[in-house]
């Protein structure tokens, strides 16, 4: 029973990661670029909720969709600001710009909101399933919800709608994406959108389960999101949701059952085993070099 | 044509599959040493794909490569450039970074060498092999007539120059079998007669065997000594150039029907 | 054929002049700044930052030998001033009773690099194995692995000998007995023997064996490799063991930068050396310019020292420093700066070549 509330616990986690690693995977899928800033908008979407719960008492739903609206227009910005101007620069530059804005962001935070922790009201808190002798808390059965819908509608999205194929076209090929008459920049907006509004929801999530706010909230949980994306095959939107729910597991479980202190050895581990035996991670495509 | 020598180079029914597709198929080549031949054909024909499964980019997925009388089955492409095959790209393939001289010096790595120890500390064996290294760059740069281009960025070459590099950069790991793809493409006339005179040098002064992919007919024609026609992966002639060209088979595929 | 070019000729040729002139800015830095701390000018702050620059210029030599000359994007290298750091601890405070300070500094520095050098080794094998962002995403990996590692590490001695433990410390120490590695509580009470000159000296070590190691066989292997993986191939170079090569490099001059660090201070946790770490020395290396040494040196410098410099803009200095390196990348890739360099570069080297 412990081992199947601990696998729960996992996905639940899991759950979490799978939602920020999509914004990773969408982001490297469509710019081709590693957003190292990804991990810092989650903080803001912390905080932003946190206001609009505490100081503005706004109710869940609407406190949610705040800060998911502070997100998108976050990401959106920080992509015409920062990014666009970058399109033809190498990828180190693009990364190191990224690297940059992290530290804006965090120290912005810092400013703003100083350093000491903030905890998050417990407005999701109380209750839990029981399935005999498994108890279940509302907390995770929400989180692994969200997850698997926003896993849905993003399918939906790409694969029905014409402005999902459009994207699936700029990820292809941008070149030829905007002979087709695509434009592109409007697509990576989206797709920076699209990110962090999610990453708004992943932060919402993140904080129900580990209440306490910081500046540097989002850097763990952004690393660990982005190796979920590595591992799934970054690119990939069904490989963002295995890594995730898989890397979810594989914390949770080792700090179980092997060592609390050695998790993140363990995880980090899994991630390179499974690199060394697909190069391009679980759902990645291999491209090889045309001689 | 010595019909008893043995040749450097040998295929034996040779053949590739990409995904069932067959690019290239029983394919038998003889290349005999201080030859030059040329392996022509239509667009698409799978020259570059011979190429590719000659220097080992593509493990062949029939037949045998047979070079300098060992099979060359198992063997990886920096093993093949060891043995003594070295090639130049269809798409230039040069150290865009490095200078024009430093680009051939690279290409010594295996014939002269010393340890990194030697030149971390700078012991005598750097600075006497470092000597014969850059003597022997500048000799293959003066033959290629790049020599006025040594401290140059390779990138900042002109094309047809850029052509002569990769051909002294092949040069300087010593092969006894010089692969040439497309040499003379992007060419003037005068810059491709100029080539022709440098490949009949390097193959006369170096004693090299060359097998050379190429559509400028000027060229074939002109140095080629023997001639190979490829039409959708498979042999469709072989023979002397005058022979080739009176070839109705090898017209029809050029011309098409 | 070639003219006699004299003493200042041959260390001003293309060749030699950026050696030279990286040389000549680490000597003239040095003495300068020992006469201001012989004579008290110098304030006790930037005393300080002294020793730690050094090592930050070391990891940095090195890394750009790893991302700049090898084109392999490295994540974790404070993973392996980590290794350098711990393991030069525990060198001093072994020999403390024994060996004089000086030597008990070189030797630490050997040490570490050594050590270094053998992890960077066996971690190369798998890493290097994959390319481009997931190469870069493995080392991150390995950096926060070696950094948890050595964060449950317990290393202790007393009368009877060395004690080392894994995530539970279990020693009954006996007379005289000391942790050297306590956990998560990193290491404490070190003697700091690490000092400018040496620091100095390191410097000039890295930059010697970089520059030497790139004007060679087997520095052109490596820039032929990041150049052209296929054609590198082609002319027979091993390219898993020319990169394997600067990887294990510029690890072992990372592990000497730490052991350095590492005696430098009474304390020293392993946290530290997280990625943050990794990514600031990537910082300093891609602003200098990748495979630019003296661009190295200089940003390395000034960046260092940026965040201090801004001090007196209290809670803004971190900000501020964030803007600057966000605006550096986009001036530096702005499409009209770029053709203006590229013109003056064309110039210049038409004057060079005459």
């Amino acid at each position: 029973m412990r081992f199947l509330s601990n696998l729960v616990n996992g996905l639940g986690l899991g759950s979490v990661y799978a939602i920020i690693a999509l914004g990773y995977t969408m982001v490297y899928g469509i710019a081709k670029m590693l957003n190292f800033a990804h991990g810092d908008v989650i903080m803001v979407g912390a905080y932003a909720a946190f206001f609009a719960l505490t100081k503005f008492n706004l109710p869940l739903i609407p406190g949610i969709l705040l800060a998911v609206v502070c997100c998108t227009v976050l990401g959106v910005v920080v992509e015409r600001l920062a990014y666009k101007p970058l399109r033809q620069a190498s990828s180190l530059s693009v990364l190191i710009t990224a690297i940059g804005v992290s530290y804006f962001l965090q120290n912005g935070a810092q400013l703003l909101w100083t350093a000491s922790p903030k905890m998050f009201p417990s407005v999701m808190s109380g209750g839990a399933l029981q399935f005999g002798e498994l108890s279940i808390s509302f907390i995770t059965l929400i989180t692994i919800a969200t997850c698997l819908v926003v896993m849905i509608c993003l399918t939906l999205f790409i694969n029905r709608t014409k402005t999902g194929s459009a994207m699936r076209a700029c990820s292809e090929d941008k070149d030829a994406a905007r002979l087709m008459g695509i434009n592109v920049n409007q697509i990576i907006s989206l797709t920076f959108a699209i990110g962090s509004g999610l990453a708004a929801i992943a932060a919402v999530l993140l904080c129900a389960n580990y209440p306490t706010i910081t500046p540097t909230l989002g850097s763990m949980p952004g690393i660990k999101a982005f190796t979920a994306a590595v591992f799934g095959g970054i690119g990939s939107i069904p490989g963002a949701l295995l890594g995730g729910l898989l890397l979810g597991m594989i914390e949770i479980l080792s700090k179980a059952y092997i060592s609390t202190q050695l998790s993140d050895v363990i995880v980090f581990g899994v991630l390179i085993v499974i690199l060394l035996v697909k190069p391009a991670g679980l759902l990645g495509k291999n491209v090889r070099e045309k001689v | 044509m010595s019909e008893k020598k043995t040749p450097v180079l040998e295929t034996k029914e040779l053949g590739i599959d990409f995904g069932g597709l067959t690019a290239v198929n029983d394919l038998d080549l003889s290349i005999y040493d201080e030859e030059i031949v040329g392996l022509i054909g239509p667009n698409g024909a799978g020259k570059t794909t011979v190429f590719n499964l000659l220097t080992k980019v593509y493990t062949p997925t029939r037949g045998q490569i047979i070079f300098d009388g060992k099979d060359t089955a198992g063997k990886t492409v920096v093993d093949i450039n060891r043995a003594g095959i070295a090639r130049t790209f269809q798409n230039i393939r040069l150290f865009d970074n490095m200078t024009v001289l430093d680009n051939v010096r690279t290409a010594y790595h295996n014939n002269i060498k010393y340890s990194p120890v030697s030149a971390v500390f700078r012991l005598p064996a750097y600075y006497a092999k470092e000597r014969e290294i850059e003597g022997k760059s500048r000799e293959l740069l003066e033959i290629m007539e790049l020599g006025e281009y040594a401290e140059v960025t390779a990138g900042n070459l002109p094309y047809g120059a850029q052509r002569r590099l990769e051909i002294a950069r092949a040069m300087a790991t010593e092969p006894k079998l010089l692969l040439l793809d497309e040499p003379a493409a992007g060419m003037n006339p005068q810059e491709t007669e100029d080539l022709m005179r440098m490949i009949r040098f390097v193959r006369d002064h170096f004693k090299i065997a060359v097998l050379l992919i190429e559509h400028d007919m000027q060229l074939v024609m002109g140095i080629c000594e023997r001639i190979y026609v490829l039409n959708y992966g498979m042999l469709l002639a072989e023979g002397l150039p005058a022979e080739i060209q009176a070839n109705p088979e090898v017209i029809k595929a050029y011309l098409g029907d | 054929m070639k003219e006699k070019k004299g003493i200042f000729g041959v260390l001003l040729d293309n060749r030699h002049r950026s050696r030279t002139i990286s040389y000549t800015m680490v000597i003239v830095a040095y003495i300068v700044l020992e006469a201001m701390l012989k004579t008290g000018n110098l304030s006790s702050l930037f005393t300080g930052l002294l020793v730690p620059a050094t090592c930050y210029l070391v990891a940095a030599i090195g890394l750009n030998l790893n991302v700049g000359f090898s084109g392999e994007l490295n994540l974790g290298q404070a993973g392996f001033m980590a290794v350098g750091a711990f393991s030069g601890v525990c060198v001093s405070g072994l020999l403390a009773g024994s060996v004089p300070p000086v030597l008990r500094l070189i030797l630490a520095i050997i040490i570490g690099m050594l050590l270094t050098a053998f992890v960077g080794f066996l971690i190369g094998i798998p890493v290097l194995k994959l390319q481009g962002d997931y190469l870069a995403i493995v080392t991150l990996a390995f950096g926060q692995i070696v950094m948890n590692l050595i964060m449950n590490l317990y290393v202790a001695f007393d009368s009877t000998g060395i004690k080392v433990s894994f995530v539970e410390s279990r020693f009954e120490l006996g007379e005289g007995g000391k942790y050297l590695i306590n956990g998560p509580m990193g290491a404490t009470g070190t003697e700091r023997i690490a000092n400018f000159t040496a620091g100095t000296l390191l410097v000039l070590f890295a930059l010697v064996v970089v520059y030497n190691l790139i004007y060679s066989r087997n520095g052109r292997a490596i820039m032929a490799a990041r150049d052209n993986r296929i054609a590198a191939e082609s002319i027979g170079i091993n390219i898993a063991n020319t990169k394997m090569m600067a990887f294990v490099i510029s690890a072992s001059l990372a592990g000497g930068a730490g052991a350095l660090y590492g005696l430098n201070y009474s304390t020293m946790v392993a946290s530290k050396f997280d990625y943050n770490t990794s990514i600031l020395i990537l910082v300093y290396v891609v602003l200098g310019g990748l495979g630019n040494i003296n661009g190295t040196l200089i940003s390395t410098v000034v960046l260092f020292l940026l965040p201090q410099l801004l001090r007196g803009l209290q809670d803004y200095r971190m900000l501020i420093y964030a803007v600057i390196l966000i605006l550096i990348m986009l001036i530096t890739n702005n499409e009209a700066m770029k053709t203006r360099m590229e013109s003056f570069r064309r110039k210049k080297s038409k004057v060079n070549s005459k």
